[in-house]
C-alpha cells in the first residue's frame, strides 16, 4: 500500500511542496486539464501562505503547525483494500430511506459506475470522473468561491485534489430522496486525506445532503477537505454534516456556499466526536432576498479540541441569516467560535443574527469565543450574542425537588440544551437518531462510532 | 421626509470643531527626531534621578525591536517617528506660585477651552492639572488636598520629591514591554498626573487633569499614575484638545491604576482631540494604553469614555481583576464621523475569585467613519464564581459609515458566567415618525433619540462632565442624522 509520501516533521510546508512535485504525475493522471492547472496555483499559493499557525487571527485558538507535522502518508490514490460495502457499513436508521454514496479515503468507492445518472437527471458520483466528463460544468463552479489566494489550506487541497463527491441538479429538478454521503477513513497506516466535494445546484432545483464522518481503524488521521456548494436561485437546500470520528482523527473542514437570488439553505453541523476539528464554513449571501441558517452542535470531552468557524458575507440586499452554535465542554477539552457576520456597504435591509453557547462541565475544559459584526450598511438589524455558563442551578434545584434524580437532572438540561439544535434537522429519521446519539452521548455511552463492525475503539 | 432627514444629518455631522485655536506662546523645544540622546535630553530638562533615566533607555531600547502593531481594524498612514519633536513646553516656571506668574497668554488659552486656573473662579470641587503640551502649567487646590494628606501634582514633580512611589509603582501596571506604544511612551513621556490617596480618604474634589496640545510637530506623550490605598476613593476626569492643524499629531498617553484593599477609582474621559477636517486630513491620532489593577480585595476600577475626536482612536481602557471580589466597569461613548476611524473597547482579566465585570459600549458612526468595539473577556482558571455581562450596541447613521463589534471571550473556568451581546441598527424611521408626531422636528428627534441611546454611559460621568459631554455629542454629530 505504498502509493503515497511520509510527510516528515520539519519545515513541514516544504516538505509537502517536494511531495506535490515528486507525485505530480500520479496528481496529474485522473483529472482534467482545468484541475490539474489549478493544481498549479494551488501549490504557489500554498508555498506563499503555509499552514496557518497561532499568528493568523483566524486560527487563534487552534494551532496547525503541530498537526500537520506528524508523518502522515499522504492519500494520492485510492485505497485497495478490499471492503465489502455493505458489511463495513450498516446504516442503522433503518427507516432512513437514502441514496448513500460511499467516500473511502477520500476516494468515490464504487468504481464500476463513478457517476450515476439518476433517474431526474441529476448526477451524483466521482468528483475525478466528473471532471473529464463534464469538463465545462465543473470549470464553471470549480474553484470559482473557496479561496486560493487567501487561506494555506485550500490552496494545498487544490494542489493534491483528486476526488470527492459531485452532485449536479439541473434547473427544476427537487430530488426527492434526501444523498447520504458516508466518509470513511480506514487504512493500516496514518494517512492524510484531501478530498474535494462539488455541489451544484441549478435554478429552482432542491436536494437534501446528508454527510456523515466515520473513521475505521485505530490509526492517527488527518482530513484536509474542502466542499463548494453553489445554490441557485429559488433553490431550497438542507444539508447535514454529522462528524463522529475516533480521538486520533484530526479534521479540518471548509465549506463554501454561494447562493443565489432567493435561495433558502439550511445547514447544521453536528460534532459528536472527533480529536481535532476545524470547521471552516463560509457562506456568501449573491443574491438578493437569500435566506441562510447555519446551526452546529459539538460535544467534546477528553482531550478533544473543536473549532468552528463560521463567515457569513451579506454580499446582496434583503437577505437573512441565522446562526446558531451550541457546545458542551467536558473533562480536559478546549472549543472555539469564530463567528463572523459581514454585511457590505449596498447590503441593505440586511437582517442577521448569531448566537454561540456553550457549557463547561468541568475546570478544566476551556471555551474561546469570538463572534463579529463588520457592518457597512445602515439600514440593517444585526445582532449577536455569546455566553459560555454552566447548567442553570435553580433549573436544577426544581427538578430535584420534584424527584429527578441530579445525574438525570444534569442530563435532562444538556440534552434541552442541544436540543434547539437538533430540531433544525429537516429528516426526520435522521433527527430521531442524532437524538438519540446525542443522549447517548451525554451519557458517555457513545464512545465509538456506532454503526461501525470493525471494533476499531 | 428621508431628503430632510439627510440634510440635518449633514447639518449634525459637519459641526465645526469649537478647540481648534492656536495659542502663540514662547516654547521650548528640542529638535526633532528620536534616539538615545533625546532620550537623554527629555530627561536631563526634566531634571530626573538616575533611575528613571534607566528606565526610560531601557524602555527605548525595547522601542527599537518592535513593530508597529497592525491588527486593529484601522488604516494607519505610515508614522515617522523621526519626524516628530519629542519635547515641547510653553516657557515658563514649571509650577507657578501664584495664578499671577502664570503665562497671560496660557490663562487665556485654558479660560477659553472653559478650564479656569484661578482657584476662585473655579467650580469649586474640581482640582485641576492643566497640562500644555510636554509640560504642566499649574495645578489648582493643592493644598486643600495636602490637608488630607492627598498628592496631585505633575508626574515630573512626583519623580523628584516621592521616590519611592514611584520607584514603586510606575510601569507596573503597564510595563514599557507591554506593547509598542507604551514602550515609546515609557522613553519619551513629558509630563502627566500623579495622584496618590492615602490610605482611608474619600477624596473631597472631583481630581481633573486637562491636556492641550499646542505646539505644531509635536508628540504628545504624557503618563498618569493614580494610586489609591486602602479604603480610599477618588474620581478622576481627564479632558484634551488640541490645535486644527492640517497634519496628524501623535498622542501616544500611558495610564496606571492602582487600586488596593477596597479602594475605588473612577476614571472619566472626555476626549476631544482634533478630529480632522471634513475631508479626513489632520487630526490627531490617539494611540493610548490605559491599565488599572483592582490589587487588594473588594477594590473597583470603574472606567467612563465620550470619544469624539481624533482623527485615529486604538485605546482600550483594561482591568486586572486580582482581588477577591474586586469589580472593574467600563462605559463607553465613541462617536465617529467623517473620516474618522476608532477601535477601542476594554479588556476585563479575571483573577481573583468572584470578581465582576460590567462592559456597556455605545457606538455611533456617521459620515464615511469606522467605529470598532474590540474587548477581551478573560477567566483565568482560578477565578471562581467570575461574572461579566458586556452590551455593545452600535448605531449607524448614513450609508457610507461602518460600525464593527470584535469581542473576545476566554473562559477557563467552569463556574464562570460570561455573557456577550451586541445589536446594530440605525435610529428607527417609527421613533422620528413617533417624535415628529408629537411636534418636534427631526432634528430635535435625533438628538433625542441618540441622547437617549448615549445616557447609560452618560449618566455615569460626573455632573459638569456629563453636560459637557451631551452636549459635545450633539456637536459631532451635528448635521449627520437621517
Amino acid at each position: 500500500m505504498n502509493m503515497g509520501e511520509v510527510v516528515p516533521k520539519t519545515d513541514i510546508v516544504k516538505k509537502l511542496v517536494d511531495s506535490y512535485y515528486r507525485n505530480a504525475d500520479i496528481l496529474n493522471k485522473s483529472n482534467s486539464v482545468f484541475i490539474n492547472e489549478k493544481r498549479e496555483e494551488g501549490i504557489k499559493y500554498f508555498k506563499k501562505l503555509g499552514i496557518p499557525g497561532r499568528k493568523n487571527e483566524n486560527y487563534k485558538y487552534t494551532n496547525l503547525e503541530p498537526v500537520f507535522s506528524h508523518p502522515f502518508r499522504n492519500a494520492i490514490s485510492p485505497s485497495n483494500k478490499y471492503f465489502d460495502r455493505d458489511q463495513i457499513f450498516k446504516c442503522d436508521i433503518p427507516t432512513l430511506d437514502t441514496n448513500v454514496i460511499l467516500l473511502l479515503n477520500g476516494f468515490y468507492f464504487d468504481r464500476k459506475t463513478p457517476l450515476r445518472e439518476l433517474s431526474s437527471g441529476a448526477l451524483v458520483g466521482s468528483f475525478a470522473k466528473a471532471s473529464t466528463e463534464y469538463p465545462e460544468l465543473v470549470e464553471k463552479y470549480y474553484g470559482k468561491y473557496a479561496q486560493i489566494t487567501n487561506e494555506g489550506l485550500v490552496a494545498l487541497n487544490s494542489a493534491f485534489v483528486q476526488d470527492g463527491i459531485f452532485i449536479y441538479v439541473p434547473k427544476g429538478i427537487v430530488l426527492q430522496k434526501p444523498l447520504q454521503i458516508v466518509n470513511l477513513i480506514a487504512s493500516d497506516d496514518d494517512i492524510m486525506v484531501q478530498h474535494r466535494n462539488l455541489f451544484v445546484l441549478e435554478e429552482n432545483t432542491g436536494a437534501t445532503v446528508i454527510v456523515c464522518d466515520h473513521t475505521f481503524s485505530p490509526h492517527k488521521f488527518l482530513t484536509n477537505s474542502v466542499t463548494e456548494i453553489y445554490a441557485g436561485p429559488d433553490s431550497r437546500f438542507n444539508f447535514t454534516k454529522v462528524q463522529n470520528e475516533h480521538n486520533d482523527a484530526m479534521q479540518i473542514s471548509h465549506t463554501y456556499l454561494n447562493q443565489g437570488e432567493n435561495s433558502k439553505v439550511t445547514s447544521n453541523l453536528i460534532t459528536l466526536h472527533g480529536g481535532l476539528v476545524r470547521n471552516n464554513f463560509f457562506v456568501r449571501l449573491n443574491g438578493n432576498g437569500c435566506e441562510n441558517n447555519t446551526t452546529g452542535l459539538f460535544l467534546v470531552d477528553k482531550r478533544q479540541h473543536i473549532d468552528n468557524y463560521a463567515y457569513i458575507d451579506h454580499a446582496k440586499p434583503y437577505c437573512t441569516s441565522n446562526q446558531l452554535f451550541k457546545g458542551v465542554l467536558d473533562d480536559f477539552a478546549t472549543g472555539a467560535f469564530n463567528g463572523k457576520i459581514l454585511v457590505r456597504r449596498n447590503a441593505q435591509k440586511t437582517q442577521a443574527y448569531q448566537a454561540n453557547n456553550n457549557i463547561l462541565l468541568t475546570n478544566d475544559a476551556r471555551m474561546n469565543t469570538k463572534p463579529q459584526l463588520e457592518i457597512y450598511a445602515d439600514d440593517v438589524k444585526c445582532s449577536h450574542g455569546a455566553t459560555v455558563g454552566q447548567l442553570d442551578e435553580d433549573a436544577l434545584f426544581y427538578m430535584r425537588a420534584r424527584g429527578i434524580g441530579e445525574r438525570e437532572a444534569r442530563l435532562m438540561l444538556m440534552y434541552a440544551f442541544a436540543n434547539e439544535i437538533i430540531n433544525q434537522i429537516k429528516v426526520e429519521p435522521l433527527r430521531e437518531r442524532i437524538n438519540h446519539l446525542v443522549d447517548m452521548r451525554l451519557r458517555g455511552e457513545l464512545s465509538r462510532c456506532q454503526n461501525c463492525a470493525m471494533n476499531c475503539g | 421626509m428621508n431628503k430632510e432627514q439627510d440634510k440635518i444629518i449633514n447639518d449634525i455631522t459637519q459641526g465645526e470643531y469649537k478647540y481648534g485655536f492656536y495659542t502663540d506662546v514662547e516654547t521650548d523645544t528640542i529638535p526633532k527626531g528620536l534616539s538615545e540622546d533625546v532620550v537623554r535630553l527629555i530627561s536631563e530638562k526634566k531634571k530626573e534621578p538616575e533611575f528613571m533615566l534607566e528606565y526610560r533607555l531601557k524602555a527605548f531600547r525595547h522601542w527599537l525591536t518592535k513593530k508597529m502593531p497592525n491588527w486593529a481594524h484601522l488604516k494607519i498612514p505610515k508614522i515617522n517617528f523621526q519626524d516628530i519633536i519629542y519635547y515641547a513646553a510653553p516657557k515658563q516656571k514649571v509650577q507657578p506660585d501664584s495664578i499671577d506668574d502664570i503665562d497671560p497668554e496660557l490663562k487665556k488659552t485654558f479660560d477659553k477651552l472653559g478650564i479656569p486656573l484661578d482657584e476662585q473662579k473655579m467650580l469649586t470641587g474640581v482640582a485641576v492639572d492643566a497640562i500644555m503640551d510636554s509640560a504642566s502649567v499649574k495645578t489648582t487646590f493643592q493644598e486643600t488636598l495636602a490637608e488630607h494628606g492627598i498628592i496631585f501634582c505633575p508626574l515630573s514633580e512626583a519623580i523628584k520629591e516621592y521616590r519611592d512611589l514611584i520607584k514603586k509603582y510606575l510601569g507596573t501596571v503597564v510595563p514599557y514591554t507591554d506593547n509598542y506604544f507604551a514602550a515609546l511612551n515609557s522613553a519619551v513621556f513629558s509630563d502627566g498626573s500623579f495622584c496618590f490617596i492615602p490610605k482611608g480618604v474619600r477624596c473631597p474634589m472631583e481630581l481633573s487633569t486637562y491636556f492641550r496640545i499646542n505646539a505644531a510637530n509635536t508628540g504628545q506623550f504624557e503618563r498618569t499614575l493614580i494610586i489609591a490605598e486602602e479604603d480610599s476613593y477618588v474620581s478622576y476626569l481627564e479632558g484634551c484638545t488640541a490645535p486644527r492643524r492640517d497634519e496628524n499629531q501623535l498622542h501616544a498617553a500611558v495610564v496606571e491604576i492602582i487600586a488596593l484593599r477596597n479602594a475605588e477609582v473612577k476614571y472619566s474621559t472626555v476626549q476631544n482631540w482634533y478630529p480632522g477636517d471634513k475631508n479626513g486630513k489632520g487630526g490627531i491620532f490617539n494611540f493610548v494604553t490605559k491599565r488599572g489593577i483592582c490589587k487588594g480585595d473588594n477594590s473597583k476600577i470603574s472606567w467612563t469614555q465620550v470619544e469624539t475626536g481624533s482623527a485615529i482612536t486604538w485605546k482600550y481602557p483594561s482591568c486586572i481583576l486580582r482581588g477577591n471580589n474586586s469589580v472593574g466597569e467600563f462605559y463607553s461613548v465613541a462617536v465617529t464621523n467623517n473620516f474618522q476611524q476608532a477601535d477601542t473597547g476594554t479588556k476585563m482579566i479575571h483573577i481573583g475569585k468572584n470578581t465582576k465585570s460590567t462592559v456597556v459600549s455605545k457606538g455611533i458612526s456617521a459620515g464615511r467613519s469606522n467605529n470598532s468595539y474590540r474587548g477581551l473577556i478573560k477567566v483565568l482558571k482560578n477565578a471562581d464564581n467570575a461574572r461579566n455581562f458586556s452590551q455593545c450596541d452600535s448605531l449607524l447613521l448614513g450609508d457610507k459609515c461602518g460600525a464593527h463589534t470584535f469581542p473576545y471571550l476566554e473562559v477557563d473556568n467552569q463556574s464562570a458566567i460570561i455573557e456577550h451581546e451586541a445589536t446594530t441598527s440605525k435610529i428607527g424611521e417609527d421613533q422620528i415618525f413617533y417624535c415628529n408626531q408629537r411636534g418636534i422636528s427631526t432634528e430635535d428627534a435625533v438628538g433625542l433619540i441618540v441622547n437617549g441611546y448615549a445616557r447609560e454611559v452618560i449618566n455615569k460621568l460626573p455632573m459638569e462632565f456629563a453636560v459637557e459631554a451631551q452636549n459635545l455629542l450633539q456637536i459631532t454629530l451635528e448635521g449627520s442624522v437621517g
